[in-house]
């Protein structure tokens, strides 16, 4: 996003940490397991050349089709359900009222715990005898049974996500939406536009670089929500839930299939560079600029 | 003692992200310290029983004159540490292991010493065990380890202040279990608690229900790989047996939702909301820290897996963790020493009465006089009689059985009692991974 004109560049020596971490903890490993994805190795002795045998089993996997699908799925509904939220709660936090700034700094509590503990706080608070929903079976007669059902284990992941997302989104709007210029309500209020219009015309176009960014992280990031799965469902009941990561992780240390494990590391790391480089493309992320008043 | 044998997953992905971080970047992980000097011992992280190894260790490098080390893990970490550990030059020299087909792996990799002969050469330690549970470790007919703990055979736990209350008693019959299944449904208690979130636990059904319809031997012909062995007809009425109990109500409406990690299960039990719960020995422990008052009064109930009238099999057959294992490692520097501290301490006084002190029934014979002035002797007499009475002692399948088809069959029995999948679709699906 910076100037790329800029004539004096730092040295090549001031990126080496960073390269060296990256290249040590993000590309070798990368390297190393795509060429594990061509062995057949149990995690005992060394492994051995497998030829394409791992990645011919990738197709008759149903696991790995139905996990894309599941992966898909929570992306879009996470995507879904977050941004308009926080978008909406991001906005109201962002007026100077004292009252709101109180209500949202409580709101960001969930940022300061770790994602284990929020799915275990979960985990209790959904458990069909003694839970949340124990309680609402009584008062409606609806069922208690929420992490065990097929068509409700994944809206329950969708909604923990939510809970312990919100808040983070919620600040970059909040940040974004008190960058607009108060004469642009101002101007509108003396036009005659009402709070809503002022919403949809003025706060939403405002903070479209903001909708970018924040879904660009929740797409890539719903990647990455392989230990909230596991800790609330193992991808249960059944396989409803299990998200490519969590296959490829029970293939790897449960099953103890290293080899085909990497098979589908690799097929994950594809499917998230894709995403990225399509969010970036259609969003025209890369070409963004400075959002402030009269720049873009 | 409670979940020893039992590797659940909770925190794995950490663990599993650090070693693949050391795997993946070639380096051997932290040293241990002066490799080849003494005997190294590899354990699961457990309080009471590490202290009692650690004094068998301590007792061991005392007379023999050599080092001894005991190195613990987390129970976690301990099988994917292990994997990658044998056959490199970071292993120990006895290693704890879960028997079966976990130790046939090591042993089909060439990485276990052949403790047969030092077992035959020194028959009254070999006779000192119980051969039911000494032969978990018996691989095509060798011997690769010996026992080094309690056994945990599954057994019925039940409510006694509810079965009092509604004024019946525990079954004895599969039918006399499905009646209890009927008459706790009409007064509103859950009759079986299952926590169905987990798979393992519903596969404590299938083992008893398949051993008693068809006997131990369907599943001997399952985990020594035999073609058809998972098609063959015990299986599918035992899954169809597991179905009919859902659709009968037995675990409830909630069953899939319900773990037992957080104590949740046993809390069922206990409250009262459910009256019956198959599960490991070691559900006393989780019951005594869970809900201490529950014990004390004397509520909790348990009996052996009721019989199968029209079955094949042995009523008296159980299934469970036999025990847990020290074997040696093939490429140790100090193979004779490792093999004489487990033959010198394994089975001796000392070592089996740690082990009761801490609340464990070790598998050896004749100490029904030391169990009954026990804590809980009632429990551990009843083990006790349990383990050393039964034909056959049939391993846990998950196991059992290499943990690429154990990762399989827990996933699609999960299907099965969802109602997802039928007896034949699971036979033909596990049948895949012969």
């Amino acid at each position: 996003m910076t100037s790329a004109t800029r004539v004096q560049r730092p040295g090549a020596l001031w990126a080496a940490p960073a390269l060296l971490f990256f290249g040590l903890f993000g590309l070798a490993p990368i390297v190393i397991v795509a060429g594990l994805s061509f062995t057949t190795w149990k995690g005992l002795g060394t492994p051995e050349w497998a030829g394409l045998a791992n990645w011919q089993a990738l197709p008759s996997d149903k696991l790995v089709g139905s996990g894309i699908l599941i992966t898909l799925s929570l992306t879009v509904l996470t995507w879904a359900t977050q941004t308009p939220l926080a978008l909406a709660f991001g906005a109201w936090a962002a007026g100077p009222q004292r009252v709101r700034a109180v209500v949202s700094t409580i709101f960001f509590l969930p940022l300061l715990l770790s994602t284990a503990a929020i799915a275990l706080i979960w985990q209790a608070l959904l458990d069909p005898n003694f839970g949340v929903p124990a309680q609402w079976a009584e008062l409606t007669g609806l069922s208690a049974n929420v992490l065990g059902d097929p068509d409700l284990a994944l809206w329950a992941i969708v909604f923990v996500l939510l809970w312990q997302f919100l808040p983070f989104h919620m600040l970059l709007y909040q940040a974004a939406a008190k960058q607009i210029p108060a004469s642009l309500y101002e101007a509108a209020e003396i036009d005659g536009a009402g709070p809503v219009q002022r919403f949809w015309r003025i706060t939403v176009p405002q903070l479209r670089h903001t909708i970018i960014a924040s879904s660009v992280l929740i797409l890539v990031g719903s990647m990455t929500y392989f230990e909230t799965v596991l800790l609330l469902t193992g991808g249960g009941p059944g396989t409803a839930t299990r998200i490519l990561p969590l296959h490829m992780y029970l293939k790897g240390f449960s099953a103890f299939e290293m080899g085909y494990a990497s098979a589908i590391a690799v097929l994950l790391v594809v499917i998230g560079t894709g995403l990225s480089l399509l969010v970036v493309r259609v969003s025209g992320y890369s070409q963004m600029t400075s959002e402030r008043e009269g720049a873009s | 003692m409670r979940r020893i044998t039992r590797p659940h997953m909770l925190g794995s992905a950490l663990v599993a992200l650090a070693l693949g971080l050391t795997t993946a970047c070639g380096t051997a992980g932290p040293g241990t310290e002066e490799d080849a000097a003494g005997v190294e011992v590899w354990v699961v992280e457990d309080a009471t029983v590490n202290q009692v190894v650690q004094t068998a260790v301590e007792a061991y490098s005392e007379s023999a004159g050599i080092e001894g080390e005991l190195v613990t893990y987390a129970n976690d970490a301990y099988k994917q540490r292990i994997q990658v550990a044998l056959g490199s030059p970071e292993a120990p020299d006895v290693f704890f292991n879960w028997g079966g087909g976990n130790l046939a792996e090591y042993v089909n990799a060439k990485q276990v010493v052949d403790l047969t002969d030092a077992l035959e050469s020194n028959p009254e330690f070999r006779d000192a065990f119980l051969p039911s549970v000494l032969d978990v470790a018996k691989i095509d007919d060798r011997y690769y380890g010996v026992p080094m703990q309690g056994v945990l055979p599954v057994v019925l736990f039940y409510n006694k202040k509810i079965f009092d209350e509604v004024g019946v008693e525990p079954p004895t019959t599969y039918d006399e279990l499905l009646k209890l299944v009927d008459t706790f449904k009409k007064e509103g208690i859950t009759p079986i608690v299952l926590p169905g979130a987990q798979a393992w636990t519903e596969l404590m059904w299938l083992e008893y229900l398949v051993d008693r319809v068809g006997g131990a031997d369907v599943f001997q012909a399952i985990a020594d790989g035999e073609e058809g062995a998972w098609k063959d007809p015990a299986v599918i009425k035992a899954l169809e047996m597991c179905q009919e109990l859902v659709e009968r109500g037995a675990f409830g409406n909630n069953f899939s939702s319900l773990t037992s990690d957080n104590g949740s299960a046993s809390t069922v039990l206990a409250s009262g909301k459910g009256a019956m719960y198959l599960m490991g020995t070691w559900e006393l422990s989780n019951q005594i820290e869970n809900n201490p008052d529950f014990v004390a009064d004397g509520h909790l109930g348990f009996t052996a897996f009721p019989a199968l009238e029209d079955g094949e099999g042995d009523p008296k057959a159980i299934v469970g963790n036999p025990s847990n294992y020290f074997s040696v490692n093939a490429d140790s520097a100090h193979i004779k020493e490792s093999i004489d501290f487990l033959v010198q301490h394994m089975a001796s006084e000392e070592y089996v009465e740690d082990l009761i002190e801490i609340g464990h029934v070790p598998a050896v014979a004749g100490i029904e006089d030391k169990l009954a002035e026990t804590e809980h002797a009632e429990f551990t007499t009843f083990t006790y009689q349990l383990v050393s009475e039964a034909p056959t002692f049939t391993q846990s399948w998950d196991q059992a059985i290499p943990p690429a088809a154990a990762e399989t069959m827990l996933t699609n029995l999960q299907m099965v009692f969802l109602g997802d999948m039928t007896p034949e679709e699971f036979a033909e699906a596990m049948e895949a991974t012969q």
